[in-house]
C-alpha cells in the first residue's frame, strides 16, 4: 500500500514483518534421517521438499507454489554420498555441484559429468545446488539430468511404502515433471560404471558459461555403439534414435558425421521462446552434433 | 506461522533473532539484525547482491531461509574489514575503481573473498567465470577482475 506521498505504508499493524516478507507462509521442518522425512511427506498432502533451494526458492518468492511444509532434506547426511558400487559411481541425493567439482572419483568414474559441471550455474549456485534438486527439477535445459539420461542412469525413489528403480528415461516424463510421487523422495542416482575405452564429447550453446543452456548436445561414442542426445530443445534431453541408427555398424567418418548431424537437426522438434527462436534450435542441433562427434572421433569434419 | 529464534555466528559474533520459516535470510540479515551492508536485488539468485559467505562457501542468502542458518558461521561485507582498515581485496577495488554505485560490490567481495581463500592463486579467465554469477551494470567488470588478481597477489606476498 502507497501513500500520497508516495512513501510505502506499512502492510497492516497486525504483522509488522508483512511487507518483509516474499514467499507464502509455510512451517519448517528439518528431520534427522531419512525414514522421519518419508513419514513427515506422507503424512501431508502438501509438503514438499527442500534441497539447495536454488530452483524452489525463487519459485517460493514469486509465489508459484504454496506448500503447507517444507521438509528439509539438507541434514540427511545418509544422502550425501558419493560412491562407488560394481564399477559404477552412485551419488546421494543431496550431493551438491560443489562436492562433484572437487571428487577425484567423479573425474575419474564420469568425465563427462565432471566436464558438464562447469556449464551448471555459477559458483554461489554450485556450492548449494544439489543432483536430486536438478533431477526433481526436471527442467529441459538442465546439464546434470542430460549426462543422466545419455549414460543410462538410474534413479532410486523411496517412499514409506518402499522403494523402486527408474531408468532415467522412466524418471523424467517432461518439462517439470518426474515419475515422482507426491509422497516420494529421490535418494540416489546410480550411473553404470564407465567403459575405459569410451570416447565422449559435450557442446553447448548458453549466453554465457553458467547461464541455462539455448541448446546442447553430448555423444557416447563406444566399441559398436554411438548415443546422441539433445537438450534444451524439447521438453526434456532425449536420444535421438535415426541419427543415432544412421552410424549403427559405420566408419565415423566425415560422411557418416555429417549425415547423423543433419539427422540429428530434423528429429528434433523444438520449441521458440524468448532465447532463441525454434529454426535456431535445429541448426545449432546440427552444428552442436557435428562438434561432439567429431571432437569424441578426432576424425576433421571442418578443415 | 510463528517465528522462531535463530542463533548462529555473524562476522565472529554471536547473534540470535526471530524469523518465522518464510523469512529469507538476506531479509534476516537486513531486517533482524540491521546489517544492511548485503544487498537484494532479483531475489531468485541471478544477480549476486545478495551473497553472503556460510560456513566458508559463497552463497546467496535469498535462496535460503534464515531457519536454516542455525548454528552456521556466517560472513557479510561488514565482517572483511572496517573503513580504517579495508581488507587486502577491498582495498584493491578502491584503487582499481571496481566500483561505481557499489549496488553490486558486497556480493562481489563476499564471493571473491571466499574464492581467494580456496584458490589463492586464480587465473584471469577463472576470476571471470566466477564473477559471472555475479552483474554489475556499471564498472563492465575490467577493473573488478584487475581488483581480485591484484588482490590475490598482495595476499600471496604478504603470506610469503
Ligand atoms: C541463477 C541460476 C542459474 C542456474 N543455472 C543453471 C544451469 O545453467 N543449469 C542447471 O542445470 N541448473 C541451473 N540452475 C538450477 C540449479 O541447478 C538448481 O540447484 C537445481 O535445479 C535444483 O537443485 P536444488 O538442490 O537447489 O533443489 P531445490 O530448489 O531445493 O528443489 C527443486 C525441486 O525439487 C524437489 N526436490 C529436491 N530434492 C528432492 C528429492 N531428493 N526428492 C524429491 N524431490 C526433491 C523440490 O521439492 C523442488 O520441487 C540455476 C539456478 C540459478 C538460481
Ligand atoms: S538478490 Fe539474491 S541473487 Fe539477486
Ligand atoms: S558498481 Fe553499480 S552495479 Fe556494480
Amino acid at each position: 500500500m502507497w501513500s500520497a506521498s508516495g512513501r510505502r505504508l506499512r502492510a497492516s499493524s497486525a504483522n509488522p514483518r508483512a511487507d518483509q516478507v516474499k514467499p507464502p507462509p509455510f512451517d519448517y521442518a528439518k528431520p534427522a534421517s531419512l525414514s522421519e522425512a518419508l513419514e513427515l511427506l506422507a503424512s501431508d498432502d502438501d509438503a514438499k521438499i527442500l534441497a539447495g533451494g536454488q530452483s524452489f526458492v525463487p519459485v517460493l518468492n514469486f509465489r508459484l507454489a504454496s506448500p503447507s511444509l517444507l521438509i528439509d532434506i539438507n541434514g540427511l547426511a545418509e544422502l550425501g554420498r558419493i560412491s562407488l558400487v560394481d564399477g559404477g559411481l552412485r551419488l546421494g541425493a543431496i550431493v551438491r555441484y560443489r562436492d562433484l567439482e572437487d571428487s577425484e572419483l567423479v573425474a575419474a568414474e564420469n568425465p563427462l559429468l565432471a566436464h558438464a559441471l562447469h556449464h551448471i550455474a555459477h559458483y554461489q549456485i554450485r556450492n548449494r545446488g544439489t543432483v536430486g534438486g536438478s533431477s526433481s527439477h526436471a527442467d529441459p535445459s538442465a546439464e546434470f539430468p542430460a549426462v543422466s539420461a545419455l549414460c543410462g542412469a538410474e534413479y532410486v525413489l523411496q517412499s514409506i511404502r518402499g522403494s523402486r528403480v527408474l531408468p532415467a528415461d522412466e524418471f523424467f516424463l517432461g518439462a517439470l515433471t518426474t515419475a515422482l510421487e507426491a509422497d516420494e523422495i529421490l535418494t540416489e542416482i546410480r550411473f553404470p560404471p564407465w567403459p575405459r575405452d569410451r570416447r565422449w564429447a559435450f557442446e553447448e550453446i548458453a549466453p554465457r558459461l553458467g547461464d541455462f543452456a539455448i541448446l546442447g548436445a553430448a555423444v557416447l561414442l563406444d566399441p559398436g555403439e554411438t548415443r546422441i542426445l539433445v537438450f534444451g530443445a524439447g521438453d526434456r534431453a532425449s536420444r535421438l534414435p535415426r541419427a543415432e541408427a544412421a552410424l549403427r555398424g559405420r566408419t565415423l567418418d566425415k560422411a557418416a558425421i555429417l549425415e547423423a548431424a543433419k539427422l540429428a537437426s530434423e528429429e528434433i522438434e523444438p520449441q521458440g521462446d524468448i532465447h532463441a527462436t525454434a529454426e535456431y534450435r535445429k541448426a545449432m542441433a546440427e552444428v552442436l552434433v557435428e562438434r561432439c562427434l567429431e571432437r569424441a572421433s578426432g576424425v576433421k569434419v571442418v578443415a | 506461522m510463528t517465528p522462531r529464534t535463530v542463533k548462529l555466528r555473524v562476522n565472529g559474533e554471536a547473534r540470535e533473532g526471530q524469523a518465522e520459516p518464510r523469512l529469507l535470510l538476506a531479509d534476516f540479515l537486513r531486517h533482524e539484525l540491521h546489517l544492511t551492508g548485503t544487498h537484494v536485488g532479483c531475489e531468485h539468485g541471478v544477480c549476486g547482491a545478495c551473497t553472503v559467505i556460510v560456513d566458508g562457501r559463497a552463497m546467496r542468502s535469498c535462496l535460503m531461509f534464515a531457519v536454516q542458518a542455525e548454528g552456521t558461521e556466517i560472513t557479510t561485507v561488514e565482517g572483511l574489514g572496517t573503513p580504517e582498515n579495508l581488507s587486502p581485496l577491498q582495498d584493491a577495488f578502491h584503487r582499481h575503481h571496481a566500483l561505481q554505485c557499489g549496488f553490486c560490490t558486497a556480493g562481489i567481495l563476499t564471493t571473491m573473498t571466499a574464492l581467494l581463500k580456496e584458490e589463492p592463486d586464480p587465473t584471469p579467465d577463472r576470476v571471470r567465470e566466477v564473477l559471472s554469477g555475479n552483474l554489475c551494470r556499471c564498472t563492465g567488470y575490467i577493473p573488478i577482475v584487475d581488483a581480485v588478481l591484484d588482490a590475490a597477489e598482495k595476499i600471496r606476498a604478504a603470506k610469503a
